[in-house]
């Protein structure tokens, strides 16, 4: 099976860490994932700003540089649910491209649905002694139907202390644009979700997506919270 | 403390509403109302848990929703046979049936039928004739209008409009509505809901026994049969409904069904999604009026078929899924915007994330563009509609048409044209990371804040700090 590697912009440009996890906990599983050097980003961010025609530019080539994978892997709900479940909505005028984009959007992963649906595992190996909370990403959860991967996956990592999480499938607020778009909704947002993972008394909090985690590690980091963000990626990789 | 909210009333047809829904501005005087947010957030975390326990008693809940997104697909898809269907089956009951092209034809119509049967009108809750504004026609033409839903009496007294599709005092605590009863009515401040619910029953049974007129919307109007159905929990609907000599209907075209069988689904899906009851206290069927040798209903019975903008839905085929809802409340419910806004903000009677779909369609997106924006596209709404309406993909749809049509504020068009061109290669996109990582690195020994809107980022978060290398420079 030929996996892609699908880092996202987000994650090649400022959360680095998280791809060579993804790759790390891959090898793990005896898959040494392509990296594809030339791609560059979805273009979700246009779609969900109704910039449809810029986002087309980016979905086109975004096709064109995974056609030949079997499998591709991402660290990113949002980034997965935008090839599974917009890419034919976006690119519907074209037939020629909606055919492509249901075909892309079958073999297009988030990391925890591939790990636990496709190969099958739950235990990667992992060890992470600390408490961690787990907050539900909008898109994968709600997109791509992930719920119990990753928590089947934080489960058998080695001495995780899993904490519930008050409203875990409540939005984190941060939307793409509408952060900075409705920003007094988004922080508003943010600071239920904060309470929440302070009550929930985890040194760390995770999720599938880097996006959710910038905004809400923004956010503990003002207010000067003790606790962590860290995606799920880079718990299943600790050693 | 009463919170006392208004917003800008609907269009007719002739005058169009010129000012524009600034969500913005009302989410943050929303976010500002501490007493308000705490209302919300209580009636919205109570909302859901219902709801939720509702649905669970259900195991094939998510083929009952597949079935009434089927039923009113194909419902919508032959409306005009079914409303054909509709008028003759009501014709033949007795009922006399009215097609109103707009909101003016419907306001006037209905001015005149009650008119004509005497002056004094009770209504039950109809989001409808919010819609279309009918209370202020009929006052203005000299009717005494009484809503008897308690939320609707409520809203009527603070002289607000609702705020809430299915719950019109939601935005509301206790403690308001005892000093408003108090207030208008010169009761003492009672602190038990049941007192509450007691002084206000006392003030309009009088209405009901004395009233002309009772005017009701339509939860859903049975073609096969020619039968109106309201679902209600406080009996007023089935009191406005049958007491006065006169009972006028008012329904937006969307709510005919085909056959009595179908009510089966939907009235299993309606009281559960909304309230999370079982089965609402009274479901009314009322097929024409009082026949010879009845001893109940009213003598004349008078269906008003409401378009306003529907057949022009009805025609968007991407938008027409819209026309499905079933008004029962629960997308708004689980919105985290809406549970942080309530109605009032959207600038309309329907709200939340179908409001953010049909306000905009209804009024135009000039004035309503802003609403499909106010999402962070969660997909809450989406994953409770009993309907299966796909209300993140109409949000999408119409910030597409808003760009097209609208455009957008030069720095947003910048970004995405930066941005995008920025993607176009993997050379093009590591040199800009490299150029924005100096810059900022920049920027944070300056002290300078990021260009609006990004500076709102900081507004309550801090930036994240740039890795020294982006992934494709360490491996690719």
């Amino acid at each position: 099976m030929r996996v892609a590697l699908f880092v996202t912009c987000l994650i090649d440009q400022l959360f680095p860490g998280v791809a060579e996890a993804t790759v790390t906990v891959l090898r793990r599983c005896g898959i040494e994932p392509a990296l594809v050097p030339e791609q560059t980003c979805c273009g979700q961010i246009a779609f969900n700003d109704g910039f449809w025609p810029e986002s087309r530019t980016l979905a086109r080539r975004h096709l064109d540089l995974f056609e030949g994978a079997d499998a591709v892997v991402t660290p990113s709900g949002s980034c997965a649910a935008m090839v599974r479940e917009f890419y034919s909505m976006l690119l519907q005028e074209d037939h020629n491209l909606t055919a492509r984009a249901h075909h892309a959007g079958a073999r297009t992963y988030e990391l925890t649905e591939f790990l636990v649906d496709v190969l099958h595992r739950s235990d990667v190996g992992a060890r992470f002694p600390h408490r961690v909370t787990y907050h539900a990403s909008c898109h994968g959860l709600r997109g791509l139907g992930v719920r119990n991967q990753p928590l089947q996956l934080l489960s058998r990592v080695q001495d995780l202390e899993l904490r519930t999480l008050d409203g875990v499938e409540e939005c984190c607020g941060f939307g793409g644009m509408f952060a900075v778009k409705f920003a007094g909704l988004s922080g508003a947002m943010l600071e239920t979700k904060m309470r929440a993972i302070e009550a929930s008394g985890a040194e760390f909090v995770t999720a599938t997506d880097a996006s959710c985690l910038m905004h809400i590690d923004g956010g503990l980091r003002r207010q000067r919270s003790s606790v962590k963000a860290l995606h799920v990626a880079e718990i299943l990789a600790s050693q | 403390m009463v919170v006392t909210t208004t917003y800008d009333r609907r269009p007719t047809t002739v005058f169009p509403m010129t000012k524009r829904i600034d969500f913005e501005q009302n989410s943050e005087k929303a976010l500002q109302n501490a007493p308000l947010q705490a209302t919300l957030r209580t009636a919205m975390v109570r909302f859901r848990a219902l709801r939720i326990s509702a649905v669970e008693e259900i195991p094939d809940w998510q083929a009952l929703r597949q079935h009434a997104h089927d039923t009113k697909a194909h419902a919508l898809a032959h409306l005009d046979r079914y409303l054909e269907q509709l008028e003759r089956q009501v014709t033949g009951a007795g009922g006399v049936v009215h097609w109103a092209r707009d909101a003016d034809e419907a306001r006037n119509l209905i001015t005149r039928l009650a008119g004509s049967s005497g002056r004094r009108v009770v209504k039950s809750k109809s989001m409808t004739t919010e819609e279309i504004e009918l209370n202020d026609a009929l006052e203005h033409a000299g009717c005494e209008v009484t809503e008897t839903d308690l939320g609707e009496y409520l809203v009527q007294l603070a002289g607000e409009r609702p705020a809430h599709i299915i719950a019109p005092v939601v935005h509301k605590s206790k403690e308001a509505i005892a000093a408003l009863l108090s207030e208008k009515l010169g009761v003492p401040r009672y602190d038990d809901a049941q007192e509450l619910t007691r002084v206000a029953r006392e003030a309009l049974r009088r209405k009901f026994l004395e009233a002309d007129v009772g005017i009701s919307g339509v939860n859903f109007a049975v073609a096969e049969t020619g039968t109106i159905v309201v679902v209600e929990n406080e009996g007023n609907a089935r009191l406005a409904t049958t007491l006065p000599r006169m009972h006028i209907a008012v329904m937006g075209i969307e709510k005919v069904i085909p056959r009595l069988a179908d009510l089966d689904v939907f009235l299993t899906l309606l009281p559960r999604s909304a309230t999370g009851q079982r089965m609402s206290s009274y479901v009314s069927f009322l097929t024409g009026p009082r026949r010879a040798g009845e001893a109940d209903g009213p003598q004349e019975l008078h269906l008003v078929l409401l378009d306003n903008g529907r057949t022009a839905i009805h025609a968007d085929s991407s938008m027409r899924e819209s026309l499905a809802c079933i008004r029962c409340g629960a997308c708004l419910n689980v919105c985290p915007v809406f549970e942080r806004t309530a109605g009032h903000a959207y600038g309309s009677e329907y709200s939340g994330p179908i409001g953010a779909v049909l306000t905009p369609l209804f009024e135009g997106l000039d004035v309503a563009g802003d609403l499909p924006f106010a999402s962070s596209l969660c997909g809450a709404c989406g994953e409770v509609c009993p309907v299966k309406i796909e209300l993140p993909r109409l949000l999408l749809e119409l910030r597409s048409r808003v760009v097209r049509q609208r455009g957008a504020p030069v720095a947003e068009r910048l970004f995405v044209w930066g941005w995008v061109n920025a993607m176009k290669s993997a050379r093009r996109l590591a040199i800009a990371g490299k150029v924005a990582r100096v810059v900022q690195r920049f920027m944070s020994a300056v002290h300078l804040p990021l260009p609006y809107p990004f500076s709102r980022w900081s507004a309550s978060r801090e930036l994240p700090t740039p890795p020294a290398k982006a992934f494709r420079e360490r491996t690719l």
